[in-house]
């Protein structure tokens, strides 16, 4: 068994009757990484991540997480995985520091509750009934719950929907935090900046198949793609060109025009851009 | 958000957890008690409503049903049984479906907590509410209409038999029932029909003789009717056994019938009970 992965799958199958979710995944997770799983709603990341954290029985495949079967949880391997769910469990008659005490019970080498209260940006809240909390505020709650235990392997769905631009910048720095201390994380996001800015590397799955797996600045040969060289000609009206060699072009456009080109601009596809080539909606 | 991390837990030599079962159930115990408390619907439904239900129905009837034993005594000792009834049954009925569809259950799942520790934190919950509410309706009773608290020991130990066997029924019939429902507000509209009709058929708010036969019949196929029987043998004269339709109080009887709802509620559990919604896989 390979120690330095966290997570290994091969050949991963869930149907739920006739509709597949997901369709032969394979997948590698390295410790101390911080591995992003992009995909459209229905596309199968959540069915994934759920088997990966012992929620679901699969149908067929090898998977290994953290050096055991996910699909028979024992209450050591629990210890060391945290989870956040997409959906928020709710305990509406306690306190935020109520049910982070009552949950750092569960575990063996729990961290201090008041510290990973201030840590979520929860401390001012910390004596609030939890039906209280903003969206935003919930989710820090999840996940707070989701690191109590100081899990070596840390899942996170959709950790930052319904956060204010402001909330998701301290939540990525805790997330960089984590990571520092060595804890691997699997996170599936809608946010493209975000795997953008946390990932190592980005998985993109979409009709339950992983179409490719990368660092953020690779996907889709993203890198070596052409750039598109922009520019308005004399008559007002837009031209562009896609070129391997947009330098050259530009020099070439600079000379024609004998200085300034007129609206010039140079891209290259965005992340945005290749994934949603990726998952078919170019 | 700044704070000096300690690395990830180390593996092998890490006990599974820092706290014994013993340690876990207490704490899983205190909170289901703590967020009972502070949840002003059930208290007021649960503890409440056999109280009032004394009040009103006591004050109205009051007339002698046999020598020596009024109506009133007859439908308070209903009403115990209709509360423990509430308080394990109703409760967990309610709001075992309410923190299934909230997501608490799966969350807990999701930490090495034992399942158990769970449903043995809602026994100490329906236990400790029980013998609040149970206390309660007997000072009322004992106060305002000449409730006789047993008076021998005998009659003290089939209190504690009786209660402590319909409650362990209707915690696991409670817990069994909660999959039926599937929303968290269905859980309500399954469990009170099926609580409110039994109170009806089992001789809580009429004599049970004064029913037809057949929903007699029917009555006695659930453990209410049995909850009761068993204790007016506790808070009615012996003579009164006479009136019964067994001709005796029969405790024999309450306690297979009971013992039996007991191993029925038990494998219905275990065959049944979900931790996720439908929609959740």
């Amino acid at each position: 068994m390979d120690d330095e992965l966290a997570i290994s799958v091969r050949g991963l199958r869930k149907a739920y009757g006739d509709n597949v979710a997901v369709a032969g995944v394979d997948l590698d997770v390295h410790r101390g990484e911080v591995f992003a799983l992009l995909g459209p709603n229905g596309a199968g990341k959540t069915t994934t991540v759920e088997i990966l954290e012992g929620y679901r029985q699969r149908d067929a495949g090898e998977v290994r997480v953290l050096g055991s079967d996910p699909a028979h949880p024992d209450p050591h391997w629990r210890s060391r995985v945290g989870i956040v769910l997409q959906g928020t469990g709710e305990f509406d008659q306690l306190t935020v520091g109520e049910v982070v005490r009552h949950f750092s019970g569960f575990y063996p080498d729990a961290d201090d509750p008041d510290k990973v209260i201030e840590r979520v940006g929860l401390a001012d809240k910390a004596k609030a009934r939890t039906h209280t909390l903003s969206g935003g505020q919930k989710r820090r709650l999840d996940v707070a719950l989701g690191i109590i235990g100081r899990p070596e392997l840390l899942f996170l769905d959709e950790p930052t929907t319904g956060f204010d631009p402001e909330a998701r910048r301290e939540f990525w720095e805790l997330i960089r935090d984590l990571v520092a201390a060595g804890t691997t994380i699997v996170l599936t996001t809608h946010y493209l900046d975000e795997a953008e800015a946390l990932a190592d590397r980005v998985g993109v799955i979409a009709g339950g198949r992983l179409v490719e797996v990368a660092p953020p600045n690779r996907l889709g040969n993203r890198q070596e793609a052409l750039a598109t060289v922009s520019w308005r000609t004399p008559d007002g009206a837009r031209e562009s060109a896609e070129s391997a060699t947009p330098t050259a072009l530009v020099a070439e456009l600079a000379a024609r025009y004998g200085g300034e080109v007129p609206g010039l601009t140079v891209t290259r596809p965005t992340l945005e851009d290749v994934y949603l080539k990726m998952i078919g909606h170019s | 958000m700044t704070t000096t991390l300690k690395p990830a837990a180390a593996t092998a030599a890490t006990p599974v957890r820092r706290l014994g079962p013993g340690a876990l159930v207490l704490r899983q115990g205190r909170l289901e008690i703590t967020q009972f408390l502070r949840s002003r619907e059930s208290v007021v439904f649960t503890i409440g409503f056999p109280v009032i239900m004394v009040l009103v129905f006591a004050s109205i009837f009051g007339n002698e049903i046999a020598p020596g034993v009024r109506y009133t005594q007859y439908f308070i000792t209903g009403m115990i049984a209709t509360g423990l009834m509430m308080v394990s049954f109703q409760n967990l009925g309610i709001w075992i479906p309410i923190e299934r569809d909230r997501g608490v259950l799966k969350r807990y799942r999701g930490t090495p907590m034992p399942k158990w520790v769970y449903f043995a934190g809602k026994v100490i919950m329906v236990v400790a509410i029980g013998i609040a509410e149970t206390a309660l309706l007997l000072a009322v009773s004992v106060a305002l209409f000449d409730l006789q608290l047993p008076s021998t020991a005998g009659r003290w130990l089939t209190f504690g038999w009786v209660s402590l066997l319909g409650v362990t029924a209707c915690t696991l019939c409670g817990i069994a029932i909660s999959s039926l429902a599937r929303t968290a507000r269905s859980g309500s509209a399954v469990v009170t029909p099926v609580a409110l009709v039994l109170q009806f058929i089992s001789g809580v708010f009429i004599l049970f003789t004064e029913l037809p036969s057949w929903m007699q019949q029917v009555a006695a196929l659930f453990p209410l009717k049995w909850m009761c029987q068993g204790l007016r043998a506790v808070f009615l004269p012996e003579s009164f056994g006479a009136q019964e339709p067994g001709g005796s109080f029969e405790l024999g009887r309450v306690a297979l019938v009971l013992g039996l709802w007991c191993v029925i509620g038990l494998m219905l559990c275990l065959a049944t009970f979900r931790w996720t919604t439908k929609r959740d896989g």
